[in-house]
């Protein structure tokens, strides 16, 4: 994996914690706000947060989707009671945001801050340098509006201090007396960006209260791969959560749960479970192919999976991945009576022993013999790689025996030949 | 040695690996043989802290690889190498580059670490371009250049290699991501093409250290390269730049071009391929924009993957027929044997085997004493006893005999610190010697006269029985040949004042064995040498040796297998096992006190020497 959100929640109580120790004077964002899901305990909470019952408040969800008070998804300024009875009518309900429907599973509440100005900054990574935003038209207006932002470069090499002087001449006349906190905070915050490994940060709006800078409404997303490096920084009870309306089958959690424990990569996304093209396929980049190639001949409504197994796995978890795959596609016949299509691709193995892995899907193909047959299941295989002969005729023989047509190929036959033979009915 | 720049490897590039990459240098070296490369292309290793050097094969021959423990002492000792291939982790993959990057000696870097974060790898490409190196990764497998320089693993096994025709140049200029796609790519090329001239797999991240662009401008650079095939993924701007690049006639020659991941319409919103990369947030990153772009640009783009052979094979034949490339002659590799490992997992070798082991099995997925399982003999709770049988005598012994064994064990355990085992056992202990150079010690003392009398008498006893030899006539023809009778005589005990070792061990022949055959004749012959002096009783070794016949007898063993029990002399191993409790003891019992070093009083000495001048 590599860039991944994280809630407004975590944002804002690692900008609270660390964002001062990056700025000279600090701009004071206290991060008075919490996370409220199925299992609170509201009594535990005003206690930990006496400040829930003295101020009025703010509460929306916090699943990393946007627009959500143009879904009528925030309340303001209300008191703890009142937001804990808005928020109890929606916990675990369902609801259609930007077209995906999901359920209502974390809000967050924090204080609401009386403001007059609401202020845009983001910060974004590409490959050549990170690149500074600011504008004073914040809000949901802000990409109407973006030929009014203001944008920085930050070179890679020289870093924020090579374009201090430019942050202070980018700041708009508007600001007034407000310029160089502003300016203080903008760098503060690269600093704090780029120390703590954030691939996106974006703070919108944010206003200014006195001396603070109060963060509204926040996205971030973080470079997981820095993990070992940040740990201590992001906080122990960081996490990166699905997005919104991901409902995973028992299946595909079976599979990230087989993926977690080993060192191979085991993937597995159900696009329909009905459909007749069930690519089982060895490596990233070859399954991508493979998915590709059945949509490119125009299957794509057919095509039940997207999957993949590598890193060289096991013998056993190639048979309990294989398994997941059979035990789906042989659950019902096609409507039409189509056979139901197994593509077992892969391009050249670098060191998987291919005769190996085949013997867990083998295992797994002798089990479900029968229903493979009752589903007039057919057989496609392409892979080359360490013992690939073996590996072939091994499966070929086991699949005859079963009485399923099969084809195999070896590296002899180009990669995504199978799919083209395959989407012959 | 000076290359121009725009070729990173040819055939006397020399490598540093970071990284004690025995497999992979081996598979570079084999890779260097088969193009017949003069020198191996890896110069030195890295071992953090150690120097040294590793055996490896140039073809048949080994030879010596030179081990350094930092990078500095590796370049200095090798000014030849230019490459650095790190194979250090993404904890210190980041650190270990910008250190390698200092020397001015380093053209070309490949970080193989996958999971570096994202500004460090950032950080490292653009110190790269500071110092004018070229790094390729992270997250790579790393590149080829035909017939002269492998990286690593590029290219998997020499069957591969040589199947896909990398063993020699063709014209062909190959770069992608991926690098599973790059292998399979090769043998497309191969396929379709006269072979690879070149291939590079920069790496599935999003920031990558160098790009698909840059390398397909080093290819259009290369005159040996006749035309370009590339490999795109959904996400990034990369492939834009390419369009440019076309465009403005940077890139003129042939390029046949797939962007990946045309399917990710169809997927859930945000799934995430194979590669950190593979994500497309924006209309302008997807495949489909990409392959539409690239096509309008005059690159040759198939419909799908599935035409990406044609596109490859009919560019290719253009280039043939206009005469731009005169097709590369195949060339017969020398034969890398293979390794003996390998072969034998291919069962393609056999050879005899130097040891045969008949009683235990530690080769299967549970250990075996003579065919039981350890499960079984814990879970049925075999005895001591009948394990002993199993690993001895390769059967489970009746209960009978399996006690018999385990009483043996107990009788002999320990006779008190002042027999000679013990004490050497103490004496050894006490000048601070470790357990087994103790009890070493003492078994050594083990043998006819102490403790290893039980093999002797079982052998004598049964020789006179074999024989038919009344225990008269048996002490006569020994007494001619002025044989010592093993078993017989004791220091102390006599008649009157039995050794109750020995009557333990009569009383339980008598009521549990089926015979006692040997020991009635020893009794008997006991009966006649006492009559001579009280002292020569039936000592306890005699008892157990007659006995270890009699059992055997008793579990119907044939003539045969007894007699080998007997000649082998084994049964000494009943006191040896025995009193090796006993001696362990000793030496804890030492240890506990801090016994000081032992010397014997010189007034316990005679000492009688000649009388010199």
């Amino acid at each position: 994996m590599a860039q991944r959100g994280i809630r407004e929640y975590h944002g804002k109580r690692m900008l609270a914690r660390h964002l001062d120790s990056f700025i000279k004077q600090g701009v004071g964002y206290e991060g008075h706000i919490v996370l409220v899901d199925e299992n609170t305990d509201w009594k535990k909470l005003e206690k930990e947060n006496p400040w829930l019952k003295k101020e009025k408040l703010v509460a929306k969800p916090d699943q990393l989707f946007g627009k959500r008070g143009k879904h009528g998804l925030v309340l303001v300024n209300k008191n703890l009671a009142e937001t804990r009875k808005w928020i109890e009518e929606r916990l675990g309900k369902k609801q259609v945001v930007n077209g995906i429907e999901g359920t209502l599973t974390h809000f967050i509440i924090e204080l609401c801050v009386a403001h007059e100005a609401e202020y845009y900054a983001a910060i974004k990574s590409a490959a050549e340098c990170d690149y500074i935003y600011f504008s004073l038209e914040g809000g949901i207006n802000v990409e109407e509006n973006w030929d009014k932002v203001v944008t920085i470069k930050v070179p890679v090499l020289g870093g924020i201090e090579e374009v201090a002087a430019e942050v202070d001449k980018a700041m708009p006349a508007e600001l007034g007396k407000n310029r160089e906190l502003v300016a203080n905070f903008l760098r503060g915050l690269y600093r704090y960006f780029a120390a703590m490994h954030f691939a996106y940060l974006e703070i919108n709006p944010f206003a200014i209260a006195g001396k603070k800078i109060v963060p509204l409404d926040m996205v971030a997303k973080l470079d997981d791969t820095a993990e070992f490096l940040c740990a201590d920084m992001w906080g122990s009870d960081i996490e990166f959560p699905a997005a919104f309306g991901q409902n995973l089958s028992p299946e595909e959690i079976k599979i990230r749960e087989l993926d977690a424990l080993s060192g191979a990569s085991l993937k597995l996304t159900l696009l329909n479970p009905d459909g007749i093209i069930w690519n089982m396929v060895a490596g990233g980049g070859a399954s991508v192919i493979y998915a590709d190639t059945v949509c490119d001949l125009g299957f794509a409504k057919e095509l039940a999976m997207y999957g993949e197994y590598s890193g060289n796995p096991s013998t056993s978890l190639t048979y309990e991945y294989a398994k997941v795959v059979l035990d789906l596609m042989t659950r019902k016949s096609d409507k039409k009576k189509r056979p139901k299509t197994l593509i077992l691709g892969g391009g050249i193995a670098n060191f998987t022993d291919v005769a190996k892995t085949f013997t867990g899907i083998i295992k797994a193909l002798n089990e479900y013999g029968d229903k493979l047959k009752k589903v007039n299941a057919r057989i496609f295989v392409r892979r080359g790689g360490p013992n690939y002969q073996e590996g072939l005729a091994n499966l070929k023989a086991a699949a005859e025996k079963l009485g399923v047509p099969i084809e195999v190929h070896g590296p002899e036959y180009h990669m995504t030949r199978v799919v083209s033979d395959a989407l012959k009915f | 040695m000076s290359r121009p720049d725009y070729l990173l490897f040819d055939r006397n590039t020399r490598a540093l690996i970071y990284g004690l990459q025995t497999k992979a240098v081996q598979r570079m070296l084999d890779f260097d043989y088969c193009c017949r490369r003069d020198t191996p292309s890896v110069g030195a290793m890295i071992d953090p802290g150690k120097n040294g050097s590793e055996k490896m094969f140039w073809g048949k021959k080994e030879i010596f690889i030179p081990v350094y423990g930092d990078i500095k002492s590796a370049l200095m000792a090798n000014p030849d190498i230019d490459v650095f291939i790190n194979f250090a982790s993404f904890r210190s993959a980041y650190d270990t580059t910008l250190e390698a990057m200092a020397f001015d000696q380093i053209r070309t870097l490949v970080v193989i670490a996958e999971g570096i974060p994202e500004r460090q790898a950032r950080h490292m490409r653009a110190v790269s371009q500071q110092r004018g190196k070229v790094i390729i990764g992270p997250a790579t497998v790393g590149g080829i250049t035909a017939g002269a320089f492998k990286v690593a693993n590029t290219g998997g096994t020499i069957e591969s290699i040589i199947e896909s025709k990398l063993h020699r140049p063709g014209s062909v200029g190959f770069v992608s991501k991926s690098g599973g796609m790059s292998n399979e790519a090769y043998n497309i090329v191969a396929l379709n093409t006269d072979g690879l001239y070149e291939g590079v797999a920069i790496g599935g991240d999003a920031y990558a250290g160098s790009t698909l662009l840059e390398h397909l401008l080093r290819f259009e650079a290369n005159p040996a390269i006749k035309m370009l095939v590339c490999l795109g993924e959904v996400g990034g701007e990369e492939e834009w730049s390419i369009v440019e690049a076309v465009k403005s006639k940077k890139i003129t020659k042939p390029l046949v071009m797939w962007v990946t991941g045309t399917s990710i319409k169809y997927m859930p919103k945000g799934i995430q391929f194979g590669h950190a990369g593979a994500k497309a947030d924006a209309t302008r990153e997807t495949a489909e924009a990409k392959n539409a772009a690239l096509k309008e640009a005059g690159v040759v783009v198939p419909q799908s993957f599935d035409d990406y052979d044609k596109a490859i094979k009919e560019t290719y034949q253009k280039l043939v027929k206009k005469g731009v490339i005169k097709p590369a002659a195949d060339v017969e590799p020398p034969v890398i044997p293979m390794d003996y490992a390998e072969a034998v997992a291919r069962n393609l070798v056999r050879k005899p085997t130097n040891f045969t082991c008949t009683i235990s099995d530690d080769s299967k997925d549970e250990l075996l004493y003579a065919g039981h399982k350890i499960s079984t003999i814990i879970g049925e709770g075999y005895s001591v006893g009948e394990t002993i049988g199993l690993l001895w005598f390769k059967e489970r012994l009746p209960r009978w005999a399996a006690d018999f064994m385990e009483m043996v064990l107990k009788l002999c355990a320990d006779h008190g610190p002042a027999v000679s085992g013990a004490h050497n056992t103490i004496v050894t202990a006490r000048a601070g010697r470790d357990l087994m150079s103790a009890v070493a010690s003492g078994i050594l003392t083990i043998g006819p006269r102490f403790g290893g009398a039980v093999a002797g008498a079982a052998l004598m006893f049964k020789a006179a029985v074999d024989e038919g030899q009344t225990p008269q006539q048996f002490i006569s023809v020994m007494k001619k040949k002025n044989i010592k009778i093993q078993g017989i005589g004791h220091r102390i005990k006599s008649l009157k004042n039995p050794d109750m070792r020995v009557v333990l061990l009569k009383e339980y022949a008598r009521k549990s064995f089926p015979k006692t055959r040997l020991l009635d004749y020893a009794l008997e012959v006991e009966q006649l040498t006492t009559a001579k002096k009280d002292t020569l009783i039936l000592n306890v070794d005699g008892a157990i040796g007659v006995l270890s016949v009699d059992m055997m007898y008793g579990l119907g063993w044939d003539e045969e297998r007894i007699q080998s029990v007997v000649d082998s002399g084994g049964l000494n191993g009943l006191f040896l096992l025995g009193r090796t409790i006993g001696m362990i003891g000793h030496y804890m019992d030492q240890n506990r006190q801090k016994a000081g070093l032992y010397r014997h009083p010189w007034d316990d000495i005679l000492y009688d020497l000649p009388s010199g001048k």
